[in-house]
């Protein structure tokens, strides 16, 4: 009885917190738009009993996703999407893997400090820093003004409201997640192999190619992926730093809910959002069930 | 003639050794790990690093691979400071002791890591690694990663991989330690076989006396960072410097005294209560009354039921204890004085019709040169 608790806990966990809000959505999609609170149809009425179910399941249909299809904006955004995630991963990777190195070679009693410092800007809130982010990055921002100060530049640079602002401000939010699982899988590598390497006739370059690269594959997959996988339904960062042509699909979507009011559209883009992300999770969740045997 | 006897360049004076330390010192923070240490070490050796843990084995290793620097003093290879020589660029490879196989790369990758570092052609490449996978009898697992294999097929990976690329000097820090006996013996006559047709030089770390015994032409036991003995088997085993060498390597008695009398090389030795002074054979100059060991290996010493006509040390005492080693036996005599002393005869009768048995009365009894004198 007891076993069954506790199996039987994270299930209803997932089924509160997932599944349930999943049907909703899922439900919404294959709705109509009304004007009305809220704004669509048919909706359950249980107190109708066998048939109101029976005529709400008769009103769902596909339109919606049939519509998404039709307007080239929805699967655009979503290329787009994608493509900024995987821009923005590979940044965060090349900024990330040189961090995650110095911490793991660092002094062993320096080590948890840069971790802290790592795990730090935690602990303000997210939109605070990405504002701050307008006011650096901003025409009169301080980037500019150092710049100019400097006398690098004449004209400020226009960076806020384009894709390059997004991307930093990608690079810098995500960077832990990149960082922690790295610089985990970089700790633990046996310098003794870098020993035997070089024992071997590499150098210290090669040695570092052809077994630490290698060996932190598992950090690399992971850090990428809890990258990618929310950066793709990124909404915040996109609509702060982001100008007329970053192209996001959570943008669209917030779009759709708030602006048009369209919720069976917006949930539709949110469903097929959600099948787009199964494809790295599952992936992920190889990756680290791999980590995971090879480790013990 | 065995070629052990012909071979010893330590002993003439106008050959060049391969390896040279010169009063090096390896300080760990505060900690001396390596203790001014001189040691010349010659082309085509097989030298045996002894030496209970801890003691710096691998740390004089590290250096010669180029893992550690010496706080003080230099090291020459080849009459060459190799001080400022990277690890890679050094003509050695070393077996770790941790193995130190790549984890991501299947057994013949590990095999071939080095060669491939060398820009061979392939199929040489292919060619040593078939060769070298045969030496360590591991054909069946070539295409399986170091985490499927045992202990032992790791380390005789660990093998393959630094002899691959037949450097001229070779550092197996404790090669065998995981192998079964029969194994193991097999892969000391191949490396003295291989040292043999390469002529390389071998420095082995082993915690295995009988190992060292075999393979090597010189053995160092080290003690704390120093050397305290570097010498061939035999002389290790027959004449010890220190109690301390006589203990670490085989089984000894020692029985502690002090000189009664010095007489050119015939010494006499008081050494217990009611037992007749100890007769034995010494090159040292030992002062009367001065403190001494008698060190005396057990196979050295005759155990009869009778008192043996004729012996220059004979002691009588009862058994106390008989270990039966299948072909030899380990007899523990107690003395009236309660000393304990270790006689070791061959069993050339089967058990029952042996002589001996518990509480039965016995003579020790062995030759004024059987055993040695050591003032430390
Ligand atoms: N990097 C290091 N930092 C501090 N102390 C060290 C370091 N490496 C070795 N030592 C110390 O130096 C001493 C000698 O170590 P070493 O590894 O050479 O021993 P060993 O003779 O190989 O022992 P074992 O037979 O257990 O392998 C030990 O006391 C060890 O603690
Ligand atoms: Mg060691």
């Amino acid at each position: 009885m007891r076993r069954l608790a506790v199996i039987a806990l994270p299930y209803l966990w997932l089924l509160a917190l997932f599944l349930v809000p999943f049907v909703i959505v899922l439900k919404i999609s294959l709705s109509d738009t009304a004007i009305a609170i809220p704004p669509y149809t048919p909706i359950l009425d249980l107190s109708a009993g066998w048939d109101g179910l029976r005529d709400f399941v008769a009103d769902l249909d596909f339109e919606n996703f049939a519509f998404l299809a039709t307007d080239d904006l929805y699967w655009k955004a979503y290329l787009s999407s994608l493509r900024i995630a995987f821009v923005a991963t590979v940044l965060t990777l090349l900024v990330g893997y040189p961090v995650a190195y110095a911490m793991a070679r660092a002094e062993e009693s320096w080590r948890p400090l840069l971790l802290m410092l790592v795990i730090l800007p935690f602990w303000t809130s997210f939109l605070i820093r990405v504002y701050s982010w307008m006011g650096i990055l901003s025409q009169e921002g301080y980037l500019n003004q150092l710049l100019m100060g400097l006398g690098l530049i004449d004209q400020p640079l226009t960076i806020l409201n384009t894709n390059a602002a997004v991307y930093i401000g990608i690079v810098y939010t995500y960077l832990p997640f990149m960082i922690l699982p790295i610089y985990a899988t970089l700790e633990k590598l046996d310098t003794s192999l870098l020993e035997a390497a070089e024992d071997l006739g590499c150098s210290r370059m090669s040695a570092f190619w052809l077994v630490t690269v290698p060996l932190s594959v598992p950090g690399i997959l992971a850090g990428c992926f809890l990258v990618f996988i929310p950066v793709i339904g990124e909404f915040v960062i996109p609509s702060l730093l982001g100008g007329s042509e970053t192209l996001m699909i959570g943008k669209v979507l917030w779009e759709e809910f708030f602006s048009n009011r369209d919720w069976p559209v917006a949930s539709a883009v949110a469903v097929i959002l959600l099948l787009i992300l199964i494809v790295p999770i599952v992936l992920f969740q190889r990756n680290e069930q791999k980590q995971r045997e090879a480790g013990g | 003639m065995s070629p052990q006897t012909v071979f010893a360049p330590w002993e003439d004076p106008a050959s060049k050794p391969l390896i040279r330390f010169y009063g090096v010192t390896k300080r760990f923070g505060d900690f001396t790990a390596i203790d001014n240490i001189d040691l010349d070490i010659f082309e085509r050796e097989f030298f045996a690093l002894l030496g209970p843990s801890g003691c710096g084995k691998t740390t004089l290793m590290r250096m010669l691979a180029g893992f550690e620097t010496p706080t003080e003093g230099t090291i020459w290879l080849d009459g060459r400071d190799i001080g400022p020589v990277p690890p890679n660029k050094r003509a050695t490879n070393m077996m770790f002791q941790s193995y130190a196989l790549f984890p991501h790369l299947n057994v013949r990758d590990n095999i071939a890591f080095g060669l491939r570092r060398e820009g061979k052609p392939k199929d040489a490449i292919a060619a040593r690694v078939d060769e070298m996978l045969r030496l360590v009898q591991l054909q069946k697992f070539a295409g399986r990663k170091p985490h499927q294999i045992s202990g032992g097929q790791r380390q005789r990976v660990a093998l393959a991989r630094c002899l691959a690329k037949a450097p001229r000097l070779l550092l197996l820090d404790e090669p065998l330690g995981a192998l079964d006996r029969k194994l193991r013996e097999e892969t000391q006559f191949e490396l003295m076989d291989i040292q043999e047709k390469t002529g390389t030089t071998f420095v082995i770390v082993t915690h295995d006396q009988e190992e060292a015994m075999t393979v090597a032409s010189r053995v160092a036991v080290m003690d704390h960072g120093k050397l305290v003995q570097v010498a061939t088997p035999d002389v290790i085993y027959e004449a010890p410097v220190s109690t301390y060498v006589a203990d670490f390597i085989g089984d000894v008695n020692i029985l502690p005294g002090r000189i009664a009398a010095q007489d050119g090389t015939r010494v006499t030795i008081d050494w217990a209560e009611g037992q007749p002074a100890i007769a034995a054979r010494t090159r040292l100059a030992l002062a009367p009354g001065s403190a001494a060991y008698f060190a005396i290996r057990p196979e050295k010493i005759a155990i009869s039921a009778a008192r043996p006509e004729g012996a220059a040390n004979a002691v009588a005492g009862k058994v106390l204890d008989i270990a039966y080693l299948g072909n030899i036996s380990t007899y523990h005599v107690e003395l009236p004085g309660g000393q304990v002393i270790k006689a070791q005869s061959a069993n050339t009768d089967r058990i029952a019709a042996r002589e001996f048995t518990w509480e039965d009365a016995a003579w020790l009894s062995w030759t004024d040169a059987a055993g040695v004198v050591l003032d430390r």
